[in-house]
């Protein structure tokens, strides 16, 4: 239950900071805990108590007593993609700024709310 | 009053969020698809490492995918990033220890980040960890070294091969077998390096390709530093 909690917080974080914060940089920031808050609330619908990883490393491991691998499986492309997604952002961030010579997005006109 | 309404919006989203996960049993055994992969995978795969028989061998056309999207935003950044000025580098010193101890943990890392994505099918890991713990390598290399150039063409070519071999893998799956991805070679004994098919030589495949791409990416965005 922790595990939501926690989760959920971090994604309320992220989009706090995404919301409020001025700074391109701080907003990127922002998407990337948001992400990984998404993350931790995957693994964690996924944990059973007193589970191992769903690995058969030996004999005396069995099925029963494993995590649910599915959403391991998941957040592994999950994670991947969001470095994609944030290496993009951060590239778009520096034209910008080559663009228009500072990082406030309030300094920036047309993305303003 | 932005921040207000953005606490106000907060509080909606995380009391609906809460709600939800309130009622969702946590920590308890799960039936269905999961309860599946378990109890087959060492049959049907001859795979360890059950993540990694659903990443490469259950749900393989959708790593196709995901590799794809990496490439797409490696090009996408060389795209957004492109300048027409060649340019280096910023000079960067960095100092002597930092030069001597670099030099010795690359072929470390490198290592490190091919045992991992070769034991993917045995261990915790995979092609994109193993990719990703060389590209942090080649990243040790780029802070140390200011003349470290990686060499575009070469990382293309690993990148367009790994490629071609995952998708070649995969065709042989609908000449050998009955669909794309499907496991035609023997699947040998659990637990060996060389079992389970295929799905070693793709996630080989994987770890070219997301090394290459990710070194070229940390060589684009340090370009950009002036």
């Amino acid at each position: 239950m922790l595990y939501y909690i926690g989760a959920i917080s971090l994604i309320l974080i992220g989009i706090y900071t995404v919301l409020t914060k001025k700074n391109l940089i701080k907003i990127v920031i922002g998407l990337s805990i948001m992400d990984s808050g998404i993350n931790l609330l995957f693994i964690s619908i996924g944990y059973v108590k007193n589970a191992t990883a769903p690995i058969f490393s030996n004999a005396s491991l069995t099925a029963d007593k494993m995590v649910d691998p599915v959403p391991q499986a998941l957040v592994l492309t999950a994670i991947v993609i969001g470095l994609a997604t944030t290496a993009v952002a951060l590239a778009l961030v520096i034209r910008l700024y080559d663009h228009h010579k500072t990082l406030n997005i309030n300094k920036i006109r047309q993305l303003k709310w | 009053m932005r921040k207000a309404v953005s606490i106000i919006l907060l509080a909606v989203v995380g009391y609906y969020l809460f709600n939800v996960f309130l009622n969702m049993p946590f920590g308890e055994k799960r039936e269905g698809v999961g309860k599946y992969y378990l109890e087959n995978t060492l049959d049907e795969t001859g795979a360890v490492n059950t993540v990694t028989a659903i990443v490469v061998s259950y749900r393989g056309f959708d790593t196709l995918g995901e590799v794809t999207v990496l490439f797409l935003a490696a090009t996408g950044l060389g795209a957004i990033l492109f300048d027409k000025r060649g340019k280096k580098r910023r000079h960067q010193y960095a100092s002597l220890i930092v030069r001597v101890t670099s030099n010795m943990l690359y072929p470390m890392i490198v290592l490190l980040g091919a045992y991992v994505f070769v034991h993917g099918h045995l261990t915790p890991g995979g092609g994109f960890q193993g990719g990703s713990i060389i590209a942090t390598g080649v990243l040790l290399m780029f802070m140390s070294y200011r003349k470290f150039e990686a060499n575009h063409t070469a990382l293309s070519v690993i990148e367009s091969l790994a490629g071609l071999t995952f998708v070649t893998v995969g065709l042989g799956g609908l000449i050998y077998g009955s669909s794309f991805l499907y496991n035609y070679l023997p699947l040998g004994q659990p637990g060996d390096l060389i079992s389970a098919g295929v799905i070693p030589i793709i996630y080989i495949a994987v770890g070219f390709k997301v090394g290459a791409e990710l070194s070229g990416v940390l060589d684009t965005m340090l370009k950009t530093i002036r």
